[in-house]
């Protein structure tokens, strides 16, 4: 049974006050990337994905890799939320011993497809796993996340070439198309625009989205399965720290983590969002 | 020693992964560009749908084998020495070694016997990038022989595996009845009183026939053939260390950071030996024929003898 929207919305600002209180507890961490793609990992692992968070080793099951592995925080939010490990861990955020490392890390916790956090790198490996797929005519999809900062590393077009020329059809690549990177806007730091045109540059199918509007999500990704032939690109077109009114369109807020009293505003603010939807 | 066939490592691994294709059905080989320099064109003609042509991009390719890795296949990934370790390093290191992936890559035209392409191909640094890396296994085949007991090794073995291959031929010097091939093992290829020569790869050969002209001076050199640069075999160095009380390394690479740097560790931990290191002294290398380059550099048998002499003076 489908999600409604209004489901949708709720279990993302769920996942959005875990990631609050996940990057409030370590202290330090990346908020306005993680609630930029909140609504983009919340489609995916309630609705996209064919996942079971009980069936992780399932060589069936869809993959996904955050290629911007910096948002760990919105990952390991949703994996939660999902119900692959208790939601009472999302504290020990970067803490040692902790199985939420910094960045990904699939040597630590269970249900992780890849370890990412240098970017650029995660997309290669989403495409090895489409390419897994082929080789063995299964089924499986693969989804991978990557930042439009992350878009200036050239790796990431050595994958779009490789992706385009293969025809990995099973695979979608999400831009986080936030605007904004550590030194500021993208645009002025060094311009990964126009992103759609050099995805359709790379043989891929294009779509532009907004990237917190689930009828648009649902739409794309749906628009996407049925795409034969060529991988997708979903530019998602988002606000960086969006459902927290001081860290939105902030570059400042890219990675570090709210003291006491913006943990308590960023709560309070959640907390009506959720009670008016 | 059979002088019947000299062949080049990197034909050796090319040969091998088209006999182990069918033993390992989940084994597929990534290459950049140079299936006919890295001999995976052999595998190629065998089994053309596993094996995959990425172009030339390496750092992607490192990436699309961690992919398939982690859905079960095993990717030997090929390039030359220079990009597949060099150019790749970080994702080696982060995509494949962190995650501890079933990855093999193969770096073929390593070291200077390239020869005329020049310093900029001639990667003298593979072993230490490589070795620097947790849970990584570092090897470099002596002959046709090991090159393929390496990679069969390399395919039983689960976790990632660099396995250094050359360009040029080189002599048959494993082709022993009793031959045995294991990760991690040395093997004393002749023995000796007065001075142990520690080798790798091409330069096993060099250590022998030096040990031969050693033999006619009356100095007693014992000769082992390290093909595991890491994890290495301690137990076989001390031993012969504290038997010779004299050590020298032989390697075409770097003397910083590769064979003679881990012989070097090992017996400054529990067998404090005088240790003399031949390789790269810290230099690149330059266009020239093999031949010239490792008679120039000193990794010839007329080289390694001179400098053994010099040592034991």
């Amino acid at each position: 049974m489908a999600m409604t929207n209004q489901e949708l919305q709720k279990t993302a600002n769920e996942v959005r006050k875990s990631i609050i209180t996940a990057l409030h507890a370590a202290g330090a961490g990346h908020p306005g990337g993680s609630l930029s793609s909140t609504d983009i990992f919340t489609y995916l692992y309630f609705e996209e994905m064919n996942i079971d968070p009980k069936k992780v080793s399932d060589p069936d099951r869809d993959r996904f890799v955050l290629s911007k592995g910096h948002c760990a925080p919105g990952l390991y939010s949703v994996m939660a939320e999902k119900g692959y490990f208790p939601k009472e861990e999302l504290t020990t955020l970067r803490k040692l011993g902790s199985r939420l490392q910094g960045h990904p890390s699939m040597q630590y916790l269970p249900g992780l497809d890849m370890s990412s956090g240098s970017l650029g790198q995660g997309i290669s490996a989403a495409c090895g796993m489409a390419l897994s797929a082929k080789l063995d005519n299964k089924d499986f999809r693969v989804y991978t996340l990557l930042g439009d900062g992350e878009l200036q590393e050239g790796q990431v077009w050595e994958a779009a070439m490789f992706a385009g020329f293969r025809k990995l059809d099973n695979l979608v690549v999400i831009v986080d198309n936030n605007g904004l990177q550590i030194d500021g806007p993208v645009d002025k730091v060094c311009s990964p625009y126009p992103i759609d045109k050099k995805f359709e540059a790379f043989n891929f199918h294009v779509i532009n989205i907004d990237g917190h509007n689930f009828d648009e999500i649902k739409a794309a990704f749906e628009e996407a399965k049925k795409t034969k032939g060529m991988p997708t690109a979903i530019i998602a077109h988002t606000v960086k720290g969006k459902g927290v009114s001081f860290m939105e369109n902030q570059a400042g807020w890219h990675g570090k983590a709210p003291n006491d009293d913006e943990y308590k505003q960023a709560m309070e603010e959640l907390e009506r969002i959720g009670a008016a939807l | 020693m059979s002088e019947v066939k000299k062949i080049a490592t990197r034909e050796s691994y090319g040969n091998a992964l088209a006999e182990l294709g069918d033993e390992f059905p989940n084994l597929v080989v990534l290459d950049a560009d140079l299936a006919a320099s890295t001999k995976t064109a052999v595998f190629q003609k065998k089994f053309p749908e596993r094996h995959i042509d990425c172009g030339i991009a390496e750092c992607n390719m490192m990436g699309i084998a961690a992919g398939l890795a982690t859905t079960g296949k095993i990717p030997f990934v090929s390039s030359f020495a220079m990009f597949a370790a060099g150019r790749a390093f970080e994702q080696v290191r982060n995509s494949v070694g962190y995650p501890h992936l079933n990855v093999k890559i193969g770096g073929t035209h390593a070291g200077i016997t390239v020869g005329e392409d020049g310093a900029s191909h001639q990667c003298n640094e593979d072993f230490a990038l490589m070795s620097v890396i947790p849970g990584m296994v570092v090897m470099c085949p002596a002959d046709d022989i090991e090159a393929k007991a390496c990679v069969r090794a390399a395919l039983e073995h689960e976790g990632p595996v660099y396995i250094r291959f050359g360009r040029a031929a080189c002599s048959i010097i494993n082709d022993r009845p009793d031959y045995k091939f294991e990760i991690g093992k040395g093997s004393v290829i002749k023995e000796g009183t007065d001075v142990t020569i520690i080798a790798t790869g091409i330069c096993v050969d060099s250590a022998i026939g030096a040990a031969e002209k050693l033999a006619a001076d009356g100095i007693s050199a014992e000769v082992i053939n390290i093909c595991t640069i890491k994890p290495l075999d301690k137990e076989l160095v001390i031993a012969s260390a504290k038997k010779t009380g004299k050590v020298v390394t032989v390697e075409e690479h770097s003397v910083i950071g590769g064979l003679g740097s881990a012989v070097s560790d090992a017996l400054s931990e529990s067998a404090p030996t005088p240790v003399k290191k031949l390789g790269m002294q810290d230099k690149y290398g330059e266009s020239g024929t093999a031949g010239e380059l490792v008679h120039k550099y000193g990794l010839d048998a007329d080289g390694v003898y001179a400098s053994v002499k010099e040592f034991l003076k």
